[in-house]
């Protein structure tokens, strides 16, 4: 693998992480399976993208996506909690309605950026070549983004977001309401997803309605892996298993890129990817003492309330 | 003992005189990407290759290909590019949109050739069709539409509305629409348009149509083309005609089509390939459109869709569907 492959890889790696850690969030965190990432994702590109070209500075155009993807995250969580419905039923609807959504807000499918000046524009005046300096801010962005998610989860709305999604009935004895919970935390999620969208239209320098397809298995990925390679006893370092977790995905994709050799073609990427990352999965389970009873092990770990009971004793 | 050093350093010297000589003709390094696995772009694949081939770049022997594939997937497409780059290769094609613009932004220096990209322009990919001005050029699939437009009014003499079946998703349909609109405004037509976003949709979007147009037009537009046999039956049913701008669609229900092979598109980039690696700057190459067209007819569908086609045009066909 190339220097400019790996970065490339590093790069992908850095912005999905974000798309990592909110899926920590909604589906480890909340206990809720969050498909709107598919459609948040696109909108925070949609919107970075439609603010530059109106001339719109593209920080406050970045932090606009982010506000475009709370509110996409929050009408997920109202649909789930006023409306009763089934979480995944709502998040699968309002990925539905996203896609008209981002094809309104663009006017066209797809909105080049390559003229325009964005977030990673100041960067090209320093000393380093491109693929080195967008990994190192987006490496800065990724830390804030981290820290932010870790201090917010330790504050005392973030210790009752984690009770709502650990034992509801337990956290609502405690008068914590989970409905104001889900909606605080998924629109969070949503928020880092459309950071990660917007970040990446700036990067590639282009926004497209069809940038939303299988994110949701990307940050699913990343959080699965992250938590086969490390451990996520507390809150820091699930975060930090979401972002290595994320890396690890792709620089998994970029070995499955250079495979060919080996007679594997074009249109086996996908099967390769996926089996590299059984392979890491597996290759963490099988160094962990007692890999024999792992199957047993992950149930419970799965389970938030034998979790806590764990770590009490 | 000398001698043998002497031996073994001449011997050296041959080997790596070797290696040099034989860097003298190293093969070009091209490499290859699409978005997504879809027989439109694999004939633009075959035709790219064929024009290489044609001009004496044979993939294993004068040419190391590398061919990649995103699976639908645009952060993959991201990345394939950076590992093109990153192996310093003397050419990249792209075929599709999102494949030419993660390409451009990989890199500024290694020229890239693009192939069916509806609208390079409005891709941001070039300064002007005649200048492409960066490291790239290609060849667009735009359909002649001005010309679909003429087709269907000689099969439906008195048009005055006409339906345009899409996929609001794809930017290639929309610049066609687009287009459609444009062309249609010159001729005094009035255009009802009809998006399916998959092609479960389709049958319900044709339905819409029934009652407010005269003719159904469907444009290169992959979700609406594979659904095609959901249009003719609607055209069928309704009594309106449905034409076409790929010859595909013509055997499988559409009355006629004005429509090229991705093949062609693929040569004509393929042209442009031969061309970069011979040293030719795409900066100047202008964006390459299709001209070779064929004209498939089906009069079997147009009398079950109310329609004879005129014997003038009958007497054009390439291929008349019996």
């Amino acid at each position: 693998m190339t220097l400019f492959a790996f970065m490339g890889a590093v790069e992908a790696g850095l912005i999905f992480s974000l798309v990592g850690m909110a899926v920590y969030l909604s589906f480890r965190v909340l206990d809720f399976p969050d498909l709107t990432v598919d459609g948040s994702f696109p909108l925070g590109a949609a919107i970075a993208a439609v603010g530059i070209m109106h001339g719109i500075d593209p920080f406050a155009a970045t932090a606009l996506a982010m506000v475009a993807g709370f509110l996409a995250g929050l009408v997920t969580a109202v649909l789930h909690v006023r409306l009763n419905v089934l979480h995944l039923l709502a998040s699968i609807l309002v990925m539905l309605a996203l896609y008209s959504v981002n094809l309104r807000i663009m006017g066209r499918p797809n909105l080049p950026l390559l003229a325009a000046d964005t977030v990673f524009t100041p960067l090209q005046a320093l000393p380093i070549p491109g693929y080195l300096a967008l990994p190192l801010a987006l490496a800065v962005v990724v830390l804030a983004a981290k820290l932010v998610l870790d201090w917010f989860l330790a504050t005392e709305i973030g210790l009752a977001l984690r009770a709502a999604g650990a034992n509801s009935r337990m956290a609502a004895a405690h008068g914590i309401e989970r409905g104001g919970m889900v909606a605080l935390g998924l629109g969070l999620s949503n928020a880092y997803v459309a950071l990660a969208g917007a970040l990446f239209a700036q990067a590639q320098g282009f926004a497209d309605v069809g940038m939303g397809v299988g994110v949701i298995i990307i940050g699913l990925a990343a959080v699965i892996l992250g938590e086969t390679l490390l451990p996520t006893r507390t809150v820091i370092l699930a975060t930090a298993a979401a972002v290595v977790g994320s890396l690890i995905y792709r620089i998994a994709i970029a070995f499955a890129l250079n495979l060919d050799a080996i007679g594997l073609r074009a249109q086996d990427l996908n099967l390769v990817t996926a089996v590299l990352v059984v392979i890491a999965i597996a290759a963490a389970k099988l160094t962990q003492p007692g890999w024999m009873a792992a199957g047993r092990a992950v149930r419970v770990r799965q389970l938030p309330v034998a979790r806590g009971a764990r770590e009490d004793a | 003992m000398k001698r043998a050093l002497v031996l073994k350093l001449g011997l050296a010297a041959s080997m790596f005189w070797g290696i040099s000589a034989g860097q003298a003709e190293e093969p070009v390094s091209v490499k290859l990407s699409y978005i997504v696995d879809h027989p439109a772009i694999e004939a633009a694949k075959n035709g790219i290759l064929a024009a290489l081939n044609k001009a004496g770049y044979v993939d294993g022997k004068t040419m190391a290909l590398e061919v990649q594939s995103a699976q639908g997937n645009m952060s993959t497409q991201a990345q394939i590019n950076s590992k093109f780059v990153g192996d310093k290769p003397d050419l990249i094609i792209a075929i599709s949109t999102p494949s030419a613009q993660t390409a451009m932004a990989a890199t500024k220096d290694i020229p890239i050739v693009f192939a069916a990209v509806t609208d390079p322009l409005a891709a941001g990919l070039v300064d002007s069709y005649e200048a492409p001005g960066r490291n790239l050029t290609g060849a667009s699939d735009m359909t002649p539409i001005d010309k679909h437009m003429e087709l269907v009014r000689r099969i439906v003499p008195d048009v005055a509305t006409i339906g345009v079946i899409y996929n609001g998703g794809e930017a290639n349909s929309v610049a066609q629409v687009e287009v459609v609109k444009a062309e249609a405004a010159k001729a005094g037509l009035k255009v009802v348009e009809a998006t399916a976003t998959q092609s479960s949709a389709v049958l319900d979007a044709a339905r819409s149509l029934v009652g407010k147009v005269d003719a159904i037009y469907v444009p290169t537009d992959s979700t609406v083309v594979s659904a095609i046999e959901a249009v003719a039956r609607v055209g069928g049913e309704a009594d309106i005609p449905v034409i076409a701008g790929d010859t595909g669609s013509v055997e499988r229900g559409a009355i006629a089509a004005l429509g090229f092979d991705y093949f062609d598109i693929g040569l004509a980039a393929g042209d442009y390939a031969v061309a970069v690696l011979k040293g030719e700057s795409p900066a100047k190459l202008p964006v390459r459109f299709i001209d070779r067209l064929q004209l498939y007819l089906n009069p079997k569908a147009a009398a079950a869709m109310g329609v004879t086609l005129p014997d003038s045009l009958v007497k054009e066909a390439t291929r008349v569907i019996e």
